[in-house]
């Protein structure tokens, strides 16, 4: 799918509504959709050119932060886009730090030393942990770069061994593209290039496909039958799908979650308070969040479904 | 009415763990307080769970349920503890299956009978005790992931002026900006992550400041105990070497993928 446009709901009276049970993660499209990669895989199809959503400023972040701590929201993420063209970045980030956890989700390849070295001051200025995710979507560049771009396995790798050496232990984030049954060996090999990156202690976290954006045209579109059923929500634990638990801050107001910014049911107001209204999840994407659950959250302390969306640091029967 | 006190004893997370259950009743009793209590998750991890038991009965422990002792309560597949990463997953199953396999259904049927949270009156402060957390029985409050303006809602919505838990096996205390308390009483069960063979429990006491007011006041317990002797009834029990070496060094070798980036960066592995 092209920028700005999303598949609706298939039927959108009969899709389940989910209620925000508790306002524990707050969301910031803070680089909007411009990148300086174009993923080929990208489920809002970021891209150098693409502002369709655009750069979220110090001002506007301390705004919603601000009533978030009304809220009792317990975790802040950062997303794009690449959060680190936005030049505030640093400073959101030791903004957020005064009011709780941070998680910035960065393909690492725009990394300095001296920007690193200054992260890593703005996070032990805080008693609040700040969380790097590095996307790579390959433990080389064969296997990475046809999906993010030339050069790019070899830019995030430099960009992880800076944040390494400076004492933080990024999550490397990857999307599956890959057959289940060769999950091991993917896995495998990811934790000894990253140990060969001198990366002692990987953490990995690997994230199934959406079928969106880019992606679309990569692989395939969601089926009409993709979708979440009534029938589908008996037994289910909600606490399992980000929009029963937070909300995301985009330049255009406040969003359903981080996936489907792009929708045109996404928008549910200007402010935190506004936008807390119960989501009808009839969007393909939504089967996706369902069948594994809290995709997008660094983990999930409640329980899990399927094998993606999981912080992994070694193979299921090691 | 809940019971009225001055100061107690907390701790959690015992985990089988009844030589330091032993060490920390002994010391507790030093500093003449007027109740005990456990926060939950009596099993897992250590030799011989039975044991525990008539430890707790014969001190007059009250107990919080664990999402462990839930589980046992209730003939879960697992101990519900939380975990996100299979290999962490993986020891948690062989624990848990240790487990079942030597609680008695006596002391499964006492576990049935454990409250999901105790509330009491400290001096003047209406305390609130609970295992992860008041709203979720295996929430994790790390220190470096729970903001103060959410600990401010939780005592909110709960009516609570002290709130304490345990379940992530790391203690921590902080005073909020409204003057209220939460406090994360730390395990009995395995050490801290810190390389030293100490385990830790609390004592919570109302101090009067004048004016017919008074302060809640936190101090932190080290448990030295006989480590050697739980580490060699684990190896005689069968019982992974990986938990062992965590008994006799003092580094966590499982369990470490839920922790916070600050929190797993003091630890070794």
């Amino acid at each position: 799918m092209s920028d700005g446009v999303q598949t609706t709901p298939s039927n959108e009276s009969d899709a389940p509504r989910v209620a925000l049970k508790a306002f524990d993660e707050l969301w910031f499209q803070v680089g909007g959709t411009l990148c300086n990669l174009s993923c080929n895989h990208c489920f809002i199809s970021c891209h150098p050119l693409n502002d369709t959503f655009g750069f979220l400023d110090l001002a506007t972040v301390k705004r919603y932060l601000e009533e978030s701590a009304t809220l009792g929201v317990k975790e802040y993420y950062f997303t794009g886009g690449e959060p680190f063209l936005n030049r505030e970045m640093t400073a959101i980030l030791r903004e957020t730090l005064r009011y709780g956890p941070a998680t910035v989700l960065t393909n690492a390849t725009v990394f300095r030393e001296a920007s690193v070295r200054e992260l890593r001051a703005v996070s032990d200025s805080s008693r609040y942990s700040l969380e790097i995710r590095v996307s790579i979507d390959g433990y080389s560049p064969e296997t990475n770069d046809p999906i993010r771009g030339q050069g790019t396995f070899d830019g995030a790798m430099r960009g992880v061994r800076m944040l390494v050496e400076v004492g933080f232990l990024p999550i490397i984030t990857t999307t599956q593209t890959w057959p289940d049954d060769k999950s091991e060996d993917v896995f495998k090999n990811f934790v000894e290039t990253l140990k060969n990156a001198g990366y002692e202690r990987p953490r990995l976290k690997i994230l199934p496909t959406l079928y969106l954006g880019m992606e679309e045209t990569r692989s395939r579109p969601y089926s009409d039958t993709e979708r979440v059923t009534p029938e589908m929500m008996v037994d289910y634990d909600e606490s399992l799908l980000l929009c029963s638990r937070g909300r995301i801050v985009t330049d255009r107001g406040v969003a359903v979650c981080p996936i489907l910014i792009e929708a045109p049911d996404a928008l549910l107001g200007q402010s935190l308070g506004e936008a807390t209204d119960p989501f009808a999840i009839g969007h393909g994407a939504c089967s996706t969040c369902y069948q594994y659950g809290a995709i997008c959250s660094n983990s999930n302390s409640l329980r899990t479904r399927g094998q993606p969306g999981r912080i992994l640091t070694r193979p299921p029967e090691s | 009415m809940p019971p009225s006190v001055k100061k107690i004893a907390l701790f959690g997370g015992v985990y089988s763990n009844h030589h330091a259950l032993s060490a920390a009743l002994a010391a507790s009793r030093e500093y003449g307080v007027d109740a005990t209590y456990c926060l939950g998750d009596l099993g897992a991890f250590g030799p011989h769970p039975d044991l525990v038991y008539p430890l707790l009965r014969t001190n007059g422990v009250e107990v919080v349920s664990g999402n462990y002792d839930d589980s046992l309560a209730r003939d879960l597949a697992d101990c519900q503890c939380g975990y996100t990463d299979p290999r962490d997953n993986y020891f948690a199953r062989l624990s848990y299956e240790y487990t079942v396999r030597n609680t008695s259904e006596a002391n499964k049927r006492f576990l049935r009978t454990l409250p999901n949270a105790i509330r009491l009156r400290l001096g003047g402060h209406r305390v609130l005790l609970s295992h992860g957390s008041p709203r979720r029985q295996n929430e994790f409050l790390w220190e470096s992931t729970t903001p103060d303006h959410f600990l401010e809602k939780l005592c909110d919505d709960f009516e609570a002026d002290v709130i304490a838990v345990t379940h992530t096996g790391l203690k921590w205390q902080r005073h909020l900006p409204s003057g209220r308390l939460v406090v994360n009483v730390g395990v009995l069960g395995r050490p801290e992550n810190d390389g030293t063979t100490r385990v830790w429990f609390t004592i919570v006491e109302a101090r009067g400041v004048g004016n017919g007011t008074d302060a809640v006041h936190v101090d932190f317990v080290p448990v030295h105990y006989d480590h050697r002797t739980l580490a060699d009834e684990m190896r005689q029990e069968g019982l992974p070497a990986e938990f062992i070496e965590t008994i006799e060094t003092g580094w966590w070798t499982t369990c470490l993928e839920v922790l916070p980036h600050k929190e797993r960066a003091r630890g070794k592995l």
